[in-house]
């Protein structure tokens, strides 16, 4: 017997392929396919579709409760209803270093985290410490009941007050 | 008396059922004692000979029989707890303090298990600092310390997952943190907390998953790669025992 007629001899033309080089390829190129699809597949399964967290609107409750001039956190919310002269905003209480919740102290009048040390002003502007930016504000709003409501999802680039 | 005691153990061993379990029968010579290695599914991943230089104690301080013993207390101990505690918000916190309060030996078994993790994490470093200056990492056994590198990082992300379980203030935060350094990584920082964490904050999501992680998925990696470790003892040649030996490598 030549070596022509065995099923898996070079083919005579570069172009061919060999009837086992044609089922190697096929075989290497469905595993691919199947490992990305596995890839694929295995990631869409471990992002879940629906959270059931907190929504991210929060109801901070009627502007009169806090006194003027005055720095306030809902630990639960994490978040700062912050009232000056002028009209309130709320910032955000979670520190932009690790995400560890800040505290307010009055005695110093700074927002102070209890992980790394950073410090903020009562505008959310950094003082000290490894945060690498400033303490978002979130958008905040009346509601038709004149509730103030906070957006803990949206940050705001300019800050606005709202005024009561 | 000593010779009785003996004669009934030689007796045991040469029992039918005894010898239908365990093959090699007595161990009254070195074909038989290396066949008892030989023939046991556990035991064979190591040699059947070992140089006495590299049993004695100074050779290895038992280092990484050490971290081994530790994981075996963590396995057993960490079985136990799961029978009691409910990977759910805020359950856990509970059944945590049920098993420091309430658990017979459950305070116990809790301590163990934690004790014997800081023990595990401390272990293996000490380990790996002394394969590290005895040279005991170098050719043929450069793979062992890839292999052990991994079960270092098995060892710490063990540690981190278990670190949630009890689901009190210190857990909470630390995670916390943990999970917000992870989202540091270029580009796909925000993903992979994401998937981590099943959500977008440390919450019932986190907890389950770090529950699998810690139970399933990591003991399972942990296992397979110590049975692949000491494997590659035997295969490497057996315990490094210094310059002064021959080695197997032929070099």
């Amino acid at each position: 017997m030549s070596d022509e007629t065995k099923p898996g001899a070079a083919p005579d033309s570069p172009e061919e392929m060999s009837r086992r080089q044609f089922f190697m390829k096929m075989g290497v190129g469905s595993v691919a396919v199947a490992a990305l699809g596995t890839a694929v597949f295995g990631y869409q399964y471990l992002s879940p579709n629906v959270l059931y967290e907190p929504s991210p609107i929060v109801d901070a409750g009627k502007p009169d409760q806090y006194p003027p001039d005055s720095v306030t956190l809902d630990p639960q919310t994490a978040i700062y209803v912050v009232r000056t002269a002028e009209g309130f905003f709320a910032l955000s209480a979670i520190c932009t270093h690790l995400g560890c919740l800040t505290a307010y102290k009055p005695d110093l009048g700074i927002i102070a985290c209890p992980c790394h040390g950073s410090k903020f002003n009562k505008d959310g502007v950094k003082i000290a410490g490894p945060a690498p930016k400033p303490l978002p504000w979130l958008r905040m709003w009346l509601n038709e009941d004149g509730n103030l409501l906070v957006d803990r999802s949206s940050a705001i680039a300019i800050k606005q007050l709202v005024r009561v | 008396m000593a010779n009785g005691a003996a004669n009934f153990v030689d007796q045991v061993r040469e029992n039918r059922i005894w010898r239908s379990i365990f093959r090699s029968g007595t161990g009254d010579s070195n074909l038989r004692r290396a066949l008892f290695v030989q023939q046991n599914v556990f035991l064979h991943l190591f040699s059947v000979k070992a140089r006495r230089r590299t049993i004695a104690f100074s050779a290895t301080w038992y280092l990484g029989a050490l971290t081994f013993g530790t994981f075996l207390i963590l396995v057993i101990t960490g079985i136990l707890l799961m029978l009691y505690y409910h990977p759910s918000v805020p359950q856990a916190y509970s059944d945590m303090k049920d098993l420091q309060y309430v658990v017979s030996s459950g305070v116990f078994l809790r301590n163990l298990h934690r004790w014997s993790a800081h023990a595990m994490v401390f272990l293996v470093f000490a380990h790996m600092f002394k394969v590290f200056y005895r040279g005991a990492y170098r050719p043929p056994r450069e793979f062992n310390w890839v292999i052990g590198v991994v079960l270092l990082l098995v060892t710490l992300l063990l540690s981190y997952t278990g670190y949630l379980l009890p689901w009190d203030q210190l857990a909470y935060w630390a995670v916390t943190v943990g999970s917000n350094i992870a989202s540091a990584v270029p580009l796909m920082g925000h993903k992979i907390r994401f998937l981590l964490l099943g959500g977008t904050a440390v919450n019932a999501n986190a907890l389950l998953r770090f529950y699998v992680l810690h139970c399933v998925i990591l003991p399972f990696a942990a296992v397979l790669f110590i049975a692949v470790h000491f494997w590659r003892i035997r295969k490497d040649g057996g315990i490094y025992a210094g310059e002064a030996s021959s080695e197997v490598t032929g070099k």
